[in-house]
């Protein structure tokens, strides 16, 4: 028992290996951008034939309610769900680099008083935070974008800012400040494009996240309104036909949530090792 | 560890609660006030809300009295100091949705939310402490591959989810536990063994929800803590492997995990309001996402304040906690 003495044991695979989730990030968003434009067949075509059919050959994760083919929709439901926490996760980053950035380089009372709004936001729980916007403005595309984003650049500000406290005190930036750099320029010409490597990590892995809250926010019927059938909305259509006992609606809707966060998580952890090669990384999600 | 409790700081220990008391005096205060001003600046109107479907066809002048008479007319400052200085008084306002004050339907449902999250919790930190350290005795072993694994899909998959697939496998398949609500269907008088047989299945859920973290922050600090001096040193003494992983190991790889359950308070709301949802629990997070999709402002108001003083009291808990752990932090912050 008493044999890891060294750290051989630290390396164990834990999510896919790189190659691996680097193929499935690869392919999902393959799958959510071609098969559209590829595939000849209508997502929405209704064969009430057909209804609440179990996998089979002709249709792999059977249908559903209407008879419409599960597969097609949770490929469409994935390319709404993907496009929504592409835009979040985007607008999160930006918001979440500006402040931070800005809070870093500018120091002083405007870095305190920028993160204690950030401590403050953070003390409200996301999901509600985001409910509640999107209570107040009325469920739909933009809202639920707004209200993910409004509500995941907290982290993205505290990472960047101490990004920007740590290159501060780098040589190359006394060399542009004693070179006469305005603090304007040595903040977005040297500091921005240091940090822009973790935003960018960031990003990445806000994506799956941002998915997650948007089809926790559609399966509240909170989110996107039904005809733009997202990954959670599926769930929640499916909840008449789970009841009654058909499993297939609801699960493989849920399995296209987790193959993405989990692809993702192993990428972000390949990339966090490049940029941090001293430490090998847990993945996080 | 095992210190008396006549030995606790608690002289230290209040002073800090004290302190975080009045630190939350300004916290709650701007969310209530950004609460306020988000509410101004969505189309929200308290008056069509007041008004329910009646709203709709009434004419332009009993909305504008409505608005009138609920003071909904005044800037949202003005109202949001008047729901503050009620508030101190317990005055939470009226639930447009439900009909009701608002601090009658948080007393009737807070101590239902609060049961389940302490079952979900406690199951969560029992099996999640188990597992990681049975996964940290050999990491990189199979155990640990098929715990972590699985801890990490779990992670990913959405309680509604998991909740949804639980009611059909246990409550629709099995018939072992019932698929949601507080009591059976037809009897009204909440007996023990009622809501017992309605906890689990939401209960589990959220615990399965919170799990992941427990095991691998365990497997983490138990692992770390094995291929350190002091255990090495246990083992070189000749002890036991079993005495080794329980005395040694786990007892400094679970402090650092111990000191952060009280930071797990946010995801634990997120879940409930999932989880209970699912299940139809009585308690206020599924009233909060009621509240939300019939825009009951006053109810949701109250909820988020609600939901953000439960943070910072877990916050103040891991603080405490991190303080007893390590004397060395002690209780200044």
């Amino acid at each position: 028992m008493a044999e890891t003495v060294s750290g051989t044991a630290r390396r164990a695979p834990r999510v896919p290996r790189p190659s691996v989730s680097g193929a499935l990030v690869a392919a999902v968003v393959l799958v959510a951008l071609l098969v559209p434009a590829l595939v000849p067949l209508d997502e929405q075509a209704v064969d009430l034939g057909a209804r609440l059919r179990p996998p089979s050959w002709s249709h792999p994760f059977g249908t559903d309610e209407v008879g419409r083919d599960l597969l097609l929709r949770c490929v469409y439901g994935l390319r709404v769900s993907l496009l929504v926490g592409v835009v979040a996760a985007f607008a999160a980053t930006v918001v979440g680099t500006a402040v931070g950035a800005l809070a870093g380089a500018l120091g002083g009372w405007a870095d305190r008083v920028v993160m204690r709004v950030v401590d403050l936001c953070s003390s409200v729980p996301h999901l509600l935070l985001g409910i509640f916007v999107v209570a107040m403005f009325r469920p739909g595309v933009w809202p639920v974008i707004v209200s993910v984003a409004f509500t995941h650049w907290l982290s993205t500000a505290r990472i960047v800012r101490a990004e920007v406290l740590s290159l501060r005190s780098r040589p190359y930036i006394d060399a542009a400040v004693a070179g006469g750099s305005s603090r304007w320029r040595v903040t977005v010409r040297h500091l921005l494009p240091g940090v822009l490597p973790q935003a960018g990590l960031a990003a990445v892995l806000m994506v799956p996240h941002a998915i997650w809250h948007e089809s926790a926010l559609s399966f509240l019927g909170l989110g996107l309104p039904t005809h733009q059938a997202s990954l959670g909305n599926m769930v929640q259509a499916a909840r008449g036909s789970l009841l009654a006992g058909d499993w297939w609606p609801t699960l493989f809707p849920g399995l296209f949530i987790i193959v993405p966060t989990l692809a993702v998580a192993g990428l972000a952890a390949t990339w966090r090792d490049r940029l941090n090669p001293r430490r090998r990384s847990e993945p996080t999600l | 560890m095992t210190r008396g409790s006549a030995r606790l700081p608690w002289g230290p220990m209040a002073r800090m609660a004290g302190r975080r008391l009045l630190a939350a005096v300004p916290v709650l205060a701007a969310v209530t006030f950004g609460v306020f001003a988000i509410a101004a600046a969505s189309p929200f109107d308290p008056a069509q809300a007041y008004a329910g479907s009646a709203g709709l066809s009434a004419g332009q002048g009993v909305l504008d009295q409505l608005r009138e008479n609920l003071g909904a007319d005044r800037p949202f400052a003005v109202r949001w100091w008047d729901w503050i200085t009620a508030a101190l008084t317990g005055d939470l306002g009226d639930s447009s949705s439900l009909r009701q004050p608002v601090a009658q339907v948080i007393g009737e449902r807070v101590g239902w939310s609060v049961l389940l999250c302490a079952v979900a919790f406690a199951l969560a930190l029992a099996v999640g402490t188990a597992l990681g350290v049975l996964a940290a005795r050999r990491r990189g072993g199979l155990f640990d591959r098929a715990v972590t694994s699985v801890a990490y899909a779990l992670e990913a998959a959405p309680p509604f989810w998991l909740g949804l697939l639980a009611i059909w496998l246990f409550a629709l398949k099995l018939d072992a536990l019932p698929a949601g609500g507080l009591t059976d269907t037809g009897s009204d008088a909440a007996t023990p063994g009622q809501i017992a047989s309605h906890v689990v299945l939401p209960a589990v859920v959220l615990a399965v929800s919170q799990l992941p973290w427990f095991v691998l922050y365990v497997r983490q600090g138990v692992g770390d803590a094995l291929e350190e001096d002091p255990v090495r040193g246990a083992r070189a003494r000749g002890l036991r492997e079993r005495t080794v992983l329980l005395h040694h190991a786990l007892r400094s790889g679970l402090l650092p995990v111990l000191t952060l359950i009280g930071s797990r308070v946010p995801e634990l709301i997120t879940g409930a309001l999932l989880v209970e949802t699912v299940f139809s629990w009585p308690g206020i997070a599924s009233a909060t996402v009621e509240a939300a999709t019939k825009v009951d402002f006053p109810l949701l108001a109250a909820l988020t304040v609600l939901a953000t003083a439960a943070v910072l009291v877990g916050n103040l808990l891991s603080d405490l906690l991190y303080g007893l752990a390590d004397p060395r932090v002690g209780f200044d912050g």
